[in-house]
């Protein structure tokens, strides 16, 4: 965890999306695929809170070294001051943070399966598999093409690629999930890496959870401080062994996570269900031997 | 004007801190998950986030909603319980070399007391907070700071008992908060913790539903120092010789100034650390270059230095 003020290289706009690359040395060089920076709101704008950002590339080698991509989709008030930043201002940043994805030590098929720009940290994930010799596959889906994230880069990235639009306007009418059972088995997947909204994650963890398909998605739970601290960010997880669940912070503890683990049906309905008791029993760390090791 | 040195540290009455900047409970761990990013040796000290004698789940999300100047929370006291707490921060409190209150929550008399026993199994902690006052507890009408009775009974069972200072901290959801100071502090409290976050509520308009999984929350950051100020001003009128810890909404020096003009002996920062989690080192530094720039020499110089009028205060006293 660094806190740094990283330089504006670039600032730019790609269909509806924004990208913001930064000079930021130190984070990038610990930077994982899942992981996240938080971004301090420039005083003035009468926000509390930093911003947390899933990193979108982080550059180690080649002419782009010690650099640092986030994409976003400027939904509010607390993100669309970024899309106003210029080359050369500085924004003060904390990174990396969080649980980034682990990677198979043993399988090698991986599927990618990304929503809207939740998809973002993919890409990196995606480069990263292929520098360890795993098969990268991809579905990539949005409500409509122009929502769709760099279709084209993931593409360059993957072996096939299936996308979806729920109005047809760019490959496939519907949703990533309608097409995950017929890509996992034309890839012969061994390990489905997910981001985007928590309703698709819900609905391919679910999948991969029936189907035996260990499963690894980055969440996202509104934020406070992002450092571990506030336990805002909580989302319900079952226990490994299977004795009861906790509230676990998303920041710390995740953004990435087992998402046969993850109780869905209590952290969607929130305090509607007490009574229920956790699932358990299905957890799949271990799944043909598997284990998972951290990035690096 | 003649500049002799200046020096940072305060006395409350006994527990000494090497800057009068402390974090507030429930906004920086225990100090240790974030010790990797803050030179903690610069900072007053930490009070932790509150621990019970069970492992607290804690509310559904969402647990916090930003708001104009301020951000609501209904985290519910989520905390892995003393004896989780012990083994987990235990190792670090005792070689941080920093001062930490550890705070305390609890539903009844006997939970604090057997969380306080706990507690003093921990070397290196300097005192007890008391939380009796988080807004974010199943039955809210039974917030212990909310009656002088109440909240005399806990802390004065929690004193009796414990070796190390008492600090209670209290709620400004009160009618009178004097009331419930001196009623602490004649149970046997060291000093006192002022404020807590003030019970809100935000609704969203679009879905007509609260924004908060809790329903209603603790209001924190700059939109409650106000109330801050005042609290402390009052308590620190009635009660000039106890230690009061002065806490809602501090960002910068200034406003830590404005707490110990108030009457407070030291302050603590507590959404600001989200945001700047250097804040403390931040203030403190900003505390003493005020102090140089006035000719002063200690924290201590400012404290109830607020110029109010005798017979103005005299009325605002009666409520006239």
């Amino acid at each position: 965890m660094i806190r740094q003020k990283c330089e504006v290289l670039s600032s730019r706009s790609s269909g509806i999306y924004h990208t913001v690359t930064l000079v930021a040395p130190e984070i990038a060089e610990r930077a994982r695929p899942g992981q996240f920076v938080e971004i301090a709101v420039p005083e003035g704008r009468d926000f509390l809170l930093r911003r947390p950002f899933s990193i979108h590339e982080a550059s180690r080698r080649g002419g782009w070294a010690g650099t640092l991509e986030i994409a976003f989709y400027a939904a509010g008030p607390g993100t669309s001051w970024l899309t106003e930043v210029q080359p050369h201002d500085f924004l003060d940043i904390i990174g990396p943070l969080g649980k980034p994805f682990p990677y198979p030590r043993n399988l090698t098929n991986c599927l990618l399966v990304g929503g809207g720009y939740g998809a973002a940290p993919l890409y990196f994930l995606a480069k990263e598999l292929n520098a360890r010799r795993k098969r990268v596959d991809m579905v990539v889906g949005a409500r409509t093409q122009d929502r769709v994230f760099k279709p084209v880069e993931a593409k360059r990235l993957s072996v096939s690629i299936a996308i979806t639009t729920e109005d047809g306007s760019l490959g496939d009418r519907g949703r990533v999930t309608d097409v995950l059972p017929g890509m996992v088995s034309r890839t012969n997947a061994e390990v489905v890496y997910a981001c985007g909204p928590n309703p698709m994650l819900r609905a391919v963890a679910e999948y991969c959870r029936d189907h035996g398909v260990p499963c690894q998605v980055a969440v996202e739970e509104l934020m406070g401080c992002g450092l571990g601290v506030c336990w805002t960010c909580v989302v319900p997880v079952v226990r490994r062994d299977g004795s009861g669940w906790d509230n676990m912070r998303t920041c710390v503890d995740g953004p990435v996570l087992n998402g046969a683990r993850i109780w869905w049906e209590k952290w969607f309905r929130g305090p509607t269900v007490p009574t229920q008791t956790p699932p358990h029993g299905f957890t799949l760390e271990g799944v043909g031997g598997e284990t998972w090791h951290e990035g690096g | 004007m003649a500049r002799g040195r200046v020096s940072l540290g305060v006395d409350l009455n006994g527990v000494r801190l090497p800057s009068p900047v402390l974090g507030a409970s429930g906004t920086f761990g225990s100090g240790r998950e974030l010790s990797e990013l803050v030179d903690l040796t610069k900072v007053g000290g930490v009070i932790t986030k509150s621990v019970t004698r069970a492992p607290v789940k804690g509310m559904p999300t969402p647990r916090m909603v930003e708001t104009p100047s301020g951000m609501l929370n209904a985290i519910g006291l989520q905390n892995p319980g003393i004896e989780q707490f012990i083994r987990k921060e235990g190792p670090f409190i005792a070689r941080a070399g920093i001062p930490v209150i550890v705070s305390i929550a609890g539903k009844s008399v006997e939970e604090f007391i057997q969380v306080a026993a706990g507690v003093h199994q921990l070397p290196g902690v300097v005192a007890i907070e008391a939380n009796i006052s988080c807004p974010n507890v199943e039955r809210r009408n039974l917030v212990f700071a909310c009656y002088p009775d109440m909240a005399a009974e806990v802390v004065g069972a929690v004193s009796r008992l414990s070796r190390l200072p008492v600090f209670a901290k209290l709620t400004p959801d009160v009618t009178n908060i004097v009331e419930v100071a001196e009623a602490c502090i004649r149970a046997g409290a060291h000093g006192l913790s002022l404020i807590n976050t003030m019970l809100g509520m935000a609704i969203d308009t679009r879905t007509f539903r609260p924004r908060l999984g809790a329903v209603m929350g603790g209001l924190s950051g700059p939109a409650i120092r106000p109330v801050a100020i005042r609290a402390v001003y009052e308590v620190a009128r009635a009660l000039p010789a106890v230690p009061i810890i002065g806490m809602g909404g501090i960002r910068r020096s200034q406003d830590a100034v404005e707490f110990l003009l108030a009457g407070a002996w030291a302050v603590a920062v507590g959404t600001a650390n989200f945001w700047n989690p250097h804040a403390m080192i931040d203030v403190g530094r900003g505390i003493g270059e005020f102090l140089v720039e006035r000719g002063l020499s200690s924290p201590a110089d400012l404290r109830g230095r607020v110029a109010v009028a005798e017979e103005v205060g005299e009325a605002a006293h009666r409520g006239g």
